[in-house]
């Protein structure tokens, strides 16, 4: 599947703006979320969740909720049995407290009645007696030998002696000399950093439809990235074979990996079980910010070394991330990735992911990197502004390229950085003048993209159309550039093609939508689903002219012979050809199962101007221009949308989202209002420039894009503040009270 | 024979090697070689691990062929968002 | 408490449905009478998910109680295509992908109706702070506002 060597190929639809299949539903109401679904004799179901940050519990008593009029099911921890599987475990544990609560908001019982009101009446029937236990938040408090402990035995075999039992793993990696590498610098910086934790912000809070029946069966509606991975936890869970539970993924309202794994899901399954009944279950923004995935929180240091002319001789960080109360594997990303732009002789990283009562982590974009790549390029900025050096030159001088032994191993082959960089330095952008408490930052970006297993089945109509089943949720717009890349493939118009997402009977197992792997993936897959009808196509048509197989060739939406010596026959269409399938053999398919591979990095650079006004700390935002390789862009639309969606949200990371925790351990901002995500007056417009250095392993040389946009801001804006007021922040948010702060204090 | 790459945190499994040598012609045989010739790789190995063959990242392809020349790096089974 | 029984006006049509007193608006729109166009994003008023109208003014439906609806007029993102023919705004959204995920599109559609309502002809700043109430985390806001300039100017018949 390796890039077509027709590589001066000119594309008729990829790379196009054709309207979205699923837009009119959008733009009208009518697309069915999680929550919009509804079926007959339906219970709403309700989850009664800890007070506490961390506490023992000693009893739970449902009696008098199951008596209450109208309740029909309740459900705690001791309706589970015990997965085999220990990640499976945790997630359960996770859905429904096992003996212990681990964080403030951790679910501990669930019921299901009649009516909204009368399960809230029954959740407050509930009577659990809690053992307080002492709590920590903080990920360096966690590690100190003498922290609460959060779970016990959960350390892996690579963890060093010295650190409490709520390190659960430690990583490295690198190559060379570092102090061969620091002894050849001409100026050393070394900065601590700390980020705080933040949420997806999806607009849409986890909901779903679950319905069990008597026979053992089960169907689930939900909201998620990926129904199959729901299938394979919940199935386990439940204790059901997989072809016995049914899931369809509704459309989804924003997930950016924090709908990549259950919470609720098995706890409706349960009540459903239980009640004999339909059960729905619908989280609040509230239980949203509380018992959901947000990102670790880090604290970070990191040492590189420069020479007066801006090579960089040494690179060095130490990551600490804490990932809520299960162990997770997320420092090992930022370890990977905090280096992966700069060619480098001498570098190393150590992480170490860490237990803290605070809920279990889950994705957000490129998890793991944008706060190692943020202590990185805030002290890469510092050292230009000691040695008075321009920033892009010093990223060109220093940038990974063909050819290059990563930080994280493997040799680059051919990618984007460069040309990013040089498309930013030939931007206006760069050259616009700047007036007083005005500065202007930039940062690399840098995000692996994944392949993964893909089912397409393509299936052309008897008019000659054609239908695409994928298994993907379509969160970005990806059902479009299916369409197209079909579309292209076959030579018929792209509203011939209609492609819609199945349920987990329909298809063979799919990887969530995760790592920026759909277009790159599905794609793929669609184009060699696309590829084997027309092999179909082309044998029937052979049958029908009496010639070779190989002397028929597609072209342009036709079955053509493939020269003057295989006979003067007249093409047929593709509507011919349909419309006489039963004839030549019956319907007319192409499959393509895959565990795709060869994905290519998406490397991006963000330029911004931003005014800091010394009387409030408030950052506003002046101009903003985000610079990404695309590897070929099958959607501009598409991909333009990503890479300002993912920049937006980078912003509100670096200028205003944190998760504040009390000294009780309790969550203090679990709303909108306190948790201030970037809303329109915020920003001016966010100006993309896509770049295309085609991925070798993919036909149309598609890089996945959804992930790296989110890793440049945060230093892109702590660069800027720094140039703008003189001033340099080691942590994040630079929210205003912090900034005013800090310029007060410096007088 | 294939030359891998062992990232920072395993080498203490190869006695501080950075890069070892097994006879393997595909990534499955390459991990089953290196559980068996180094132990302290099996829990790892097990957790789940990725390989970069040419630079290029495979999951979980067992049947991947190596070639005596390719660069062979393991890696941390990787997720995304 | 018994439930209450009113009557209203909802996109132009007569309808009648019964609530709680104390159930929402937007519980009623969505749970009494299938109109789940408008959504819950926050239950609190932070995000604009659930925007309406209520006698031509903007309001967060998960702020108005469903008994409020009584002989008001109630606009929704369902009333504003006429037949198959969508509203310039909803066309607009689509042809210059003002949508990703969609869940913010209906408050933000009837929002920005609202809006050029008021003002046929807002600036960009003008656009920005009037949608500053409804949340969207996939888009960055650029082709939102983008969409409204140009279904704006299409309105003016400029």
């Amino acid at each position: 599947m390796a890039l077509d060597s027709k590589m001066n190929r000119v594309f008729k639809v990829v790379g196009t703006r054709p309207p979205r299949p699923d837009g009119v539903e959008k733009v009208t109401g009518r697309a069915m979320y999680g929550a919009d679904a509804t079926a007959p004799g339906m219970l709403v179901g309700r989850i009664l969740r800890s007070p506490h940050a961390h506490a023992i519990i000693k009893s739970i008593d449902v009696s008098a909720a199951e008596a209450l009029k109208g309740v029909k099911a309740v459900v705690t921890a001791a309706d589970f049995g015990v997965p085999d599987d220990l990640s499976i475990r945790d997630v359960q544990d996770n859905c429904m407290a096992q003996g212990k609560a681990l964080y403030h908001g951790h679910a501990v019982a669930a019921v299901a009645a009649n009516t909204a009101a009368i399960a809230s009446q029954a959740l407050k029937l509930i009577k659990v007696r809690y053992e307080v236990l002492p709590h920590v938040t903080d990920v360096d408090e966690a590690m100190r030998p003498g922290a609460p402990i959060v779970q016990e035995g959960r350390a892996l075999e690579n963890v060093a002696a010295g650190f409490s039992e709520n390190v659960t793993s430690q990583c490295e990696f690198g190559h060379g000399d570092l102090e061969v590498g620091f002894a050849k610098a001409d100026k050393v910086i070394e900065r601590s950093f700390t980020t705080a934790a933040t949420h997806q912000g999806y607009i849409e809070p986890h909901a779903c439809l679950a319905s069990m029946s008597p026979d053992g069966k089960g169907d689930l509606w939900c909201c998620t990235q990926g129904q199959f991975q729901v299938r394979t936890l919940c199935a386990e869970i439940m204790g059901m074979d997989a072809s016995q539970l049914r899931v369809t993924a509704s459309e989804i309202g924003g997930g950016f990996g924090g709908k990549t794994t259950v919470f609720i899901e098995p706890v409706a399954l349960a009540l459903s079980r239980k009640s004999g009944r339909p059960v729905k279950i619908v989280m609040t923004r509230d239980e949203v910010f509380k018992a959901t995935g947000p990102t670790v929180s880090s604290s970070m240091d990191v040492k590189i070394g420069m020479t007066n002319d801006g090579r960089i001789t040494a690179a060095q960080a130490q990551l600490r991330y804490q990932g809520g109360a299960f162990p997770c594997g997320t420092v090992e990303m930022g370890a990977q990735s905090a280096f992966a732009c700069y060619n480098l002789d001498a570098v190393h990283t150590v992480g170490w992911n860490v237990l803290t009562n605070r809920p279990k982590e889950a994705a957000y974009r490129a998890p793991g990197a944008p706060m190692a790549i943020y202590a990185v390029e805030s002290v890469v900025d510092e050292l230009c502004q000691e040695l008075g050096l321009d920033p892009l030159n010093v990223r060109l001088k220093n940038a990974s390229t063909k050819g290059t032994k990563s930080s994280y191993g493997p040799t680059f082959d051919d990618i984007g950085l460069r040309a990013t960089l040089e498309a930013a330095k030939a931007h206006p952008h760069c050259s616009a003048p700047l007036g007083p408490n005005q500065g202007r930052g930039l940062s690399c970006g840098f995000w692996f993209n994944f392949g993964g297993n893909t089912c397409v089945s393509l299936n052309i109509n008897t008019d000659g159309t054609v239908g695409i089943t994928e298994g993907n949720p379509d969160i970005g717009g990806s059902r479009a550039a299916i369409s197209q890349m079909a579309a292209e493939e076959l030579g018929v118009p792209y509203d011939k093609v209609r492609t819609i997402i199945a349920d987990t009977n329909s298809l063979g197992y799919n990887d969530v939508t995760d790592g920026s792997r759909v277009t790159f993936s599905v794609g793929l897959a669609t184009i060699e689903a696309a590829r084997n009808a027309i092999k179909v196509m082309c044998g029937r048509v052979a049958k029908i002219w009496g010639i070779d197989e190989d002397a028929v060739i597609w072209e342009d939406g036709c079955a053509k012979p493939s020269g003057a010596n295989a006979g003067d026959f007249t093409p047929m269409s593709i509507e011919e050809i349909a419309a006489i399938s039963s004839n030549t053999g019956g319907p007319i398919a192409g499959h393509f199962e895959v565990n795709a591979d060869g994905a290519g990095v998406s490397f991006g650079v963000h330029l911004a101007d931003v005014e800091v006004d010394p009387e409030t700390g408030a950052t506003k935002i002046l101009r903003y221009t985000v610079f990404q390789d695309a590897g070929k862009a099958v959607h501009p639309d598409y991909v333009e949308g990503q890479m300002q969606g993912g920049a937006v949200q980078g912003i509100g990371w670096a200028l205003n989202e944190e998760y504040i925790y009390g000294k009780d351990g309790l969550l203090q901002n679990a709303g909108f209002l306190d948790y201030r995500v970037p809303v329109a007056s915020d920003l001016p417009n966010i100006e993309t420039v896509i770049l295309e250095i085609p991925n070798p392993g993919h036909p149309y040389g598609v890089r996945g894009v959804g992930e790296t946009p989110i890793v440049p801001p945060l230093a892109t804006l702590s660069n800027a503040v720094a140039r703008a007021i003189g001033i340099r922040l080691f942590e994040l948010p630079m929210s205003p009270p912090k900034l005013l702060k800090a310029i007060r204090q410096k007088g | 024979m294939v030359k891998v790459t062992i990232w920072g945190s395993l080498r203490s499994a190869t006695d501080g090697q950075v890069e070892v040598e097994v006879d393997a012609r595909n990534f499955k045989e390459l991990l089953d070689r290196l559980a068996t010739e180094y132990p302290g790789l099996k829990p790892q190995i097990e957790r789940g691990v990725s390989l970069a063959l040419d630079g290029k990242i495979y999951r979980e392809a067992w049947f991947t062929e190596i070639g005596p020349k390719s660069e062979v790096v393991l890696m941390p089974y990787m997720t995304g968002g | 408490m018994r439930n209450l029984h009113i009557s209203t006006s909802v996109n132009g049509d007569q309808t009648e449905f019964v609530c709680a007193p104390d159930e929402t608006l937007l519980d009623v729109l969505r749970n009494r009478l299938g109109l789940t166009g408008a959504k819950e994003g926050c239950g609190t008023g932070d995000c604009g998910a659930c925007s309406v109208t209520l006698n031509g003014r903007l309001v967060c439906s998960c702020l108005v109680l469903g008994v409020e609806a009584e002989g008001a007029e109630i606009g929704t993102v369902e009333g504003l295509a006429m037949g198959d023919h969508l509203h310039p705004l909803q066309r607009n959204f689509i042809d210059h992908a003002a949508l990703q995920c969609g869940i913010c599109t209906p408050g933000i559609l009837v929002a920005a109706k609202a809006l050029l309502e008021k003002n046929p002809n807002p600036t960009d700043e003008e656009i920005r702070y009037w949608l500053a109430g409804n949340l969207c985390r996939c888009t960055g806001y650029d082709k939102i506002i983008k969409a409204v300039q140009i279904a704006a100017a299409e309105m003016r018949g400029a």
